[in-house]
């Protein structure tokens, strides 16, 4: 791999030498280039359309999957279907993400569609980040669409981030959650330039006791536009937390469209959603403690996208 | 030292602050105290640079600082505590602490700091500073943000506003121990005669003006001799 692989490859896995360890799936362009399995974890190529399944085994504990997408070919449109199949009481994280340097004139597209398929008790740690560099003036853009379907005691927990680069996403989350089972989704994104983002929450709880809750926190900053739609349906005795919160600047614009469903009683649903600019007072505080006014707006972002 | 020369300050044709001049020694524990709308947490304000005065001068040590930013006065060594603390999303008090110590600091010495303001270091220091705080709390975690700064001039703008009676008792003995946490002079807006007990100076504002300063003892005589409508100025 070259120098702007590795440089895309430590941006969404976070490891500094870009080396993955454990089971992993590297696609680059288009094409998985490197692979790992493991006992307990294994990954086969899909025959029918491009992607993987990625099958870990029951009671499989604390092991880690990384399946990084990185492209630096303009001009490409890279469309994947990966299948996650997680074993009854099977403990592991999975790190996703996408990657692209655009140098060129033509849209770069990365559309990731991911099913989770969580056995009994299985807990899952997933985490996406989405991240884009490059001067050309074509767009890099990525459509990822997560489905998550839990078993009785289920637990995923989804961290997305998206902070830098891209220039238009479409985020698709849909949840079907079963007694007992828990759907727990955290997002940040921070947008600029013309950049847009819109994010679509859909999370159905079927079973007795299903839990889910969403935290979506976002920065639309200069001519950004963000939209944040989320439906949650409650269907049995069951509990739902939505929360939205979106700091404003500039010329920027946040539409938050939520929707709570109840058919039953005792569904339990709550959505809150916030928008505006960064608070005076705040400002202020930070200046007492020496900060500059750019310094405090800096501070008070990254704290709340950390 | 810091010297206030003829500070004035009005709106919507009202005099809060009415051509004020006081200075307060360095080293000293000072206590602002007056009537509501007397001008106190204006007064208070207007030293950190959060106000702007019409007109008037203010010196700290010999230096003009009228028209430095707030930044720049907290930088030259001015630090002041909100009568309502601000709240932060996705800022810990670590990180908050962090921000406000000029110096690098380590999580041992963000939990010395609060257990100095009676928190439970372990259990504090890496909440976020939201609405899931109370009252009290978020005064504690106040008080530890200006005393990590080791300031040369500390301002504390009312302390015991919005905190139940409870509260208060406990966090009574952290403004006793202040002297031990706080370096440098301090200046308290209260109207807790708790707070006046421990005053070297006490200064009596009412209708923008300095009506009396002098000794606790002076001042706090002064107020119990007369009845209860009369304390403080209420006339």
């Amino acid at each position: 791999m070259n120098n702007v692989e590795i440089d895309l490859l430590k941006e969404i896995t976070g490891i500094e030498n870009g080396e993955l360890k454990g089971a992993y799936n590297i696609r680059k362009d288009g094409q998985g280039v490197e692979r790992q399995i493991t006992e307990n974890i294994n990954i086969v190529t899909k025959k029918d359309v491009s992607g993987i399944d990625i099958y870990v085994k029951e009671n499989t504990k604390f092991e880690i999957v990384h399946i990084p997408v990185i492209i630096t070919q303009s001009g490409i449109k890279d469309v994947v279907y990966n299948d996650f199949y997680i074993g009854e009481n099977a403990k592991v994280t999975i790190i996703a993400g996408c990657g692209i340097h655009n140098d060129h004139h033509k849209d770069s597209q990365h559309d990731g569609i991911h099913r989770f398929f969580l056995e009994k008790g299985a807990k899952v740690k997933y985490i996406e980040k989405h991240y884009g560099q490059g001067d050309g003036t074509g767009k890099r853009v990525l459509n990822p669409i997560t489905e998550v379907y839990l078993k009785d005691g289920a637990t995923l927990e989804m961290d997305s981030v998206q902070i830098k680069g891209v220039d238009s996403t479409e985020r698709i989350t849909k949840g079907v959650i079963e007694e007992n089972a828990s759907f727990v989704v955290t997002e940040k994104i921070m947008t600029h330039g013309t950049q847009f983002a819109k994010t679509v929450f859909e999370v159905e709880l079927n079973g007795e006791n299903a839990s889910t809750k969403v935290t979506s926190r976002s920065v639309a900053t200069e001519d950004s536009k963000q939209e944040f739609c989320s439906k949650v349906t409650g269907n049995k005795k069951c509990f739902g937390h939505v929360e939205c919160d979106a700091i404003i600047k500039d010329s920027a614009k946040v539409i938050a469209i939520p929707e709570i469903v109840a058919n039953n009683v005792e569904a339990n649903l709550i959505h809150e959603a916030a928008i505006g600019k960064i608070a005076g007072e705040q400002l202020t505080k930070l200046m007492t403690l020496g900060l500059t006014e750019k310094e405090a707006e800096e501070a008070i972002i990254n704290g709340f996208l950390k | 030292m810091l010297e206030l020369k003829n500070i004035c300050f009005e709106r919507d044709n009202k005099k809060i602050l009415d051509n004020i001049s006081l200075t307060i020694d360095t080293d000293k524990f000072v206590v602002i105290t007056g009537p509501n709308g007397s001008g106190k947490s204006t007064l208070a304000k207007i030293i950190m640079g959060i106000e702007r005065p019409d007109s008037g001068q203010i010196l700290l040590e010999g230096q003009d600082i009228t028209n430095l930013q707030i930044n720049e006065r907290a930088k030259l060594g001015v630090a002041f505590a909100f009568q309502q603390p601000i709240r932060f999303k996705g800022i810990t008090v670590f990180d908050l602490l962090r921000l406000s110590s000029e110096k690098e600091i380590n999580k041992a010495t963000a939990c010395e700091i609060l257990s100095k303001v009676g928190l439970c270091a372990k259990e504090y220091v890496d909440r976020e500073i939201n609405s899931s705080l109370s009252g009290g709390e978020l005064k504690r975690i106040e008080i530890a943000s200006v005393a990590v700064r080791n300031s040369k001039f500390t301002i504390f703008d009312e302390p015991e506003a919005g905190i139940d009676l409870w509260s208060f008792q406990s966090l009574i003995k952290v403004f006793e121990d202040m002297r031990k946490i706080v370096k440098g002079t301090t200046l308290i807006i209260s109207h807790q005669e708790r707070i006046l007990n421990i005053a070297d100076e006490v200064i009596l504002l009412k209708q923008g003006k300095v009506e009396k300063r002098g000794s606790k003892e002076e001042l706090l005589g002064d107020v119990k001799e007369k009845p209860l409508c009369c304390k403080l100025g209420v006339n």
